[in-house]
């Protein structure tokens, strides 16, 4: 009879696996990744290349799904908008995170006046509802892909700061930073050595949601015309320009918006496992 | 204290607005006429705009303005800002009370539903229905309605015109689909968070000697675990109305609602800084005094929360 202790085997048996939600997510993810990367091998026609002169209509000469409102192939805009929607929000998301998770665990290391400042900072950005803040930001500034990619970011780094700082404070109690501390190292040894690789997962999972929200706020702004312009193919973009064929009976905006909503769905639904992964595995319950 | 801490972030959030508009831009002349302006318009609206003082003395002179309700002349259509908001808001006030009248009951009770049934296919549905409706962005929920309730089945209008003397019953017509829509996006938090606050605490002690006491099950839930959750509910329910301030600007622009948020969107599209000083700092002030609600109320709803930290 072996010796395990009964907290062991309770854990290996409550890891759970991936389930069959999780890798069909995993599944359509990488779909529009290949197709965000491969849009123009695999496009029958060109983003703005007008096909035919018939509007919203199952055309011989357009893609399956016929044509949008200026008689562009719909099936080849959703492809390049799969590039210019997913690539805009993980621009937005990588930089969300980096200026969160960097500031934060600064805030959580050095702490003092450096974590109140920055702090009562993020409090204030929070004050703005989201949509608000971007659209007072993109007034100001006008509308290009680095305004709306920088103030993506700004909301988002708000909520990647706070996990960032929450994380990088139960870590700083822990021996080996003290051990850390104790040896002289600097804080940027102790925030990339020490509290990074610990935090890994749960940043990984924020990560993914920043990622959602980006998708959602870019895809809202576009929808507003603030976001990408046309005629720069964007899902966003696309269900604007095409939401009059609703009354035509062209159901040509459901389906860019509904391709957003996969991405977003599937995003969400990796980031559950991985979290359900993470609790019951060596990763303590973190994520709020 | 909380009143102060309001208005200290309202202060604050002035002045990231004031920066926002009138700093970052570099020549706000420039970026309100655009490319092409002649140098004589740039001029006439610098002066116009006072843009030929510093901006700390601007900031103070636009914060003393606003404080007195002088918001201001719009620069697209040169009307007096007030009176462009008036009407505006007015729509948004009962556009955002009619869906918190819906939302935040039928939030709760769904909330309340699935916590009651923990873990049986009831709670399942609403929990995988509340995290698609969060997942999914606002304008396919509000497009997807449009085209099952006014396209397919030509049951209501798909656009709301409200203009004044149209009776009650157009406007209710008028009103069904963007308050179902601000509804469906409003109330995928509120469910999730009452019920995981419900669950918590019908999980804990004093909710198993109840049932071991007997007590009724109706009972136990109405009268010993609501009352613990008040104050998390308030909480929610203010963050629901906040949702509905960001969701409120989306909405309005696909049904060509006339409220304030399609007024700012417009303002935002045609570089009208006065408009959109001016419906940013409503909505902010909205948001503001919504979270300082909600805090006022969960303290007075949970006595731990009372003596002084």
């Amino acid at each position: 009879m072996s010796i395990v202790p009964a907290e062991m085997v309770l854990r290996q048996k409550s890891r759970p696996r991936f389930g069959l939600l999780a890798w069909g997510a995993i599944v359509v993810l990488s779909g529009w990744v290949a197709v965000a990367l491969l849009a123009p091998v695999i496009a029958p026609f060109g983003e703005g290349e007008i096909v035919s002169m018939q509007s919203f209509a199952e055309v011989p000469e357009a893609g399956l799904l016929g044509t949008d409102y200026l008689g562009r192939d719909l099936i080849s805009r959703l492809l390049y908008g799969a590039r210019m929607t997913m690539g805009v929000a993980l621009a937005s998301a990588l930089l969300a995170c980096l200026i969160g998770i960097l500031l934060g665990f600064l805030a959580a290391v050095l702490g003092g006046w450096t974590d109140q400042l920055l702090s009562r900072l993020v409090d204030a950005l929070l004050s703005f509802p989201s949509v608000v803040f971007a659209l007072v930001l993109i007034g100001g500034l006008g509308t290009s892909l680095p305004v709306i990619v920088v103030t993506v970011a700004l909301i988002q780094a708000t909520g990647s700061y706070r996990i960032a700082r929450a994380l990088g404070n139960d870590l700083i109690a822990m021996d080996f930073v003290d051990a850390a501390r104790a040896r002289g190292e600097s804080a940027w040894w102790i925030m990339s050595r020490e509290i990074l690789p610990n935090a890994s997962a749960p940043l990984l999972a924020d990560f993914g949601l920043r990622y959602t929200y980006a998708i959602l706020i870019v895809s809202a702004l576009s929808f507003l015309g603030l976001g990408v312009q046309p005629p720069s193919a964007d899902w966003g973009v696309m269900v604007k320009e095409n939401v009059q064929g609703l009354f035509l009976g062209s159901p040509a905006a459901l389906v860019p918006a509904a391709c957003i909503a996969s991405v977003t769905v599937s995003v969400n639904l990796i980031v559950d496992a991985i979290v359900e992964r993470g609790r019951a595995g060596r990763v303590p319950e973190m994520l709020p | 204290m909380r009143v102060l801490a309001a208005l200290a972030t309202l202060l604050v959030a002035s002045l990231l607005m004031f920066a926002a508009t009138e700093i970052l831009p570099g020549d706000v002349a420039q970026a309100i006429l655009g490319q092409y302006a002649t140098p004589e318009a740039l001029a006439a609206m610098r002066d116009r705009l006072g843009l030929d003082q510093p901006a700390y003395i601007r900031y103070v002179e636009w914060l003393g303005r606003m404080l007195v309700g002088d918001l201001g002349q719009s620069t697209s259509t040169g009307q007096p800002v007030a009176t462009l908001i008036e009407d505006r808001l007015r729509n948004t006030l009962i556009l955002a009370f009619a869906t918190a009248l819906v939302a935040v009951p039928l939030a709760l009770a769904l909330g309340l539903i699935a916590a009651t049934h923990a873990n049986s296919a009831v709670d399942h549905s609403i929990t995988i229905a509340a995290l698609i409706a969060v997942a999914v962005p606002e304008f396919f929920t509000a497009i997807l309605l449009i085209y099952l309730f006014s396209v397919s089945l030509e049951w209501l209008p798909s656009i709301s015109v409200i203009r004044s003397g149209q009776t009650l019953s157009d406007t209710l017509d008028q009103l069904i689909l963007p308050v179902a829509v601000l509804t469906l996006v409003v109330m995928a938090h509120t469910v999730r968070l009452t019920r995981n606050s419900l669950v918590n605490v019908l999980s804990s002690g004093f909710i198993e000697t109840a049932i071991l006491k007997g007590i009724p099950r109706n009972r136990i839930i109405l009268f010993h675990a609501l009352p613990n959750v008040l104050s998390p509910i308030f909480t929610i329910v203010a963050l629901t109305l906040a949702y509905l301030v960001s969701g409120v600007v989306i909405v309005e622009t696909v049904f060509s609602y006339p409220g304030l948020g399609r007024l700012m969107v417009d303002a935002v599209a045609g570089r009208d800084i006065p408009l959109i000083q001016a419906c940013g700092m409503i909505f902010c002030l909205v948001y503001v005094l919504l979270n300082m609600t909600a805090d006022v109320l969960s303290t007075l709803a949970n006595p731990r929360l009372r003596a002084p930290r």
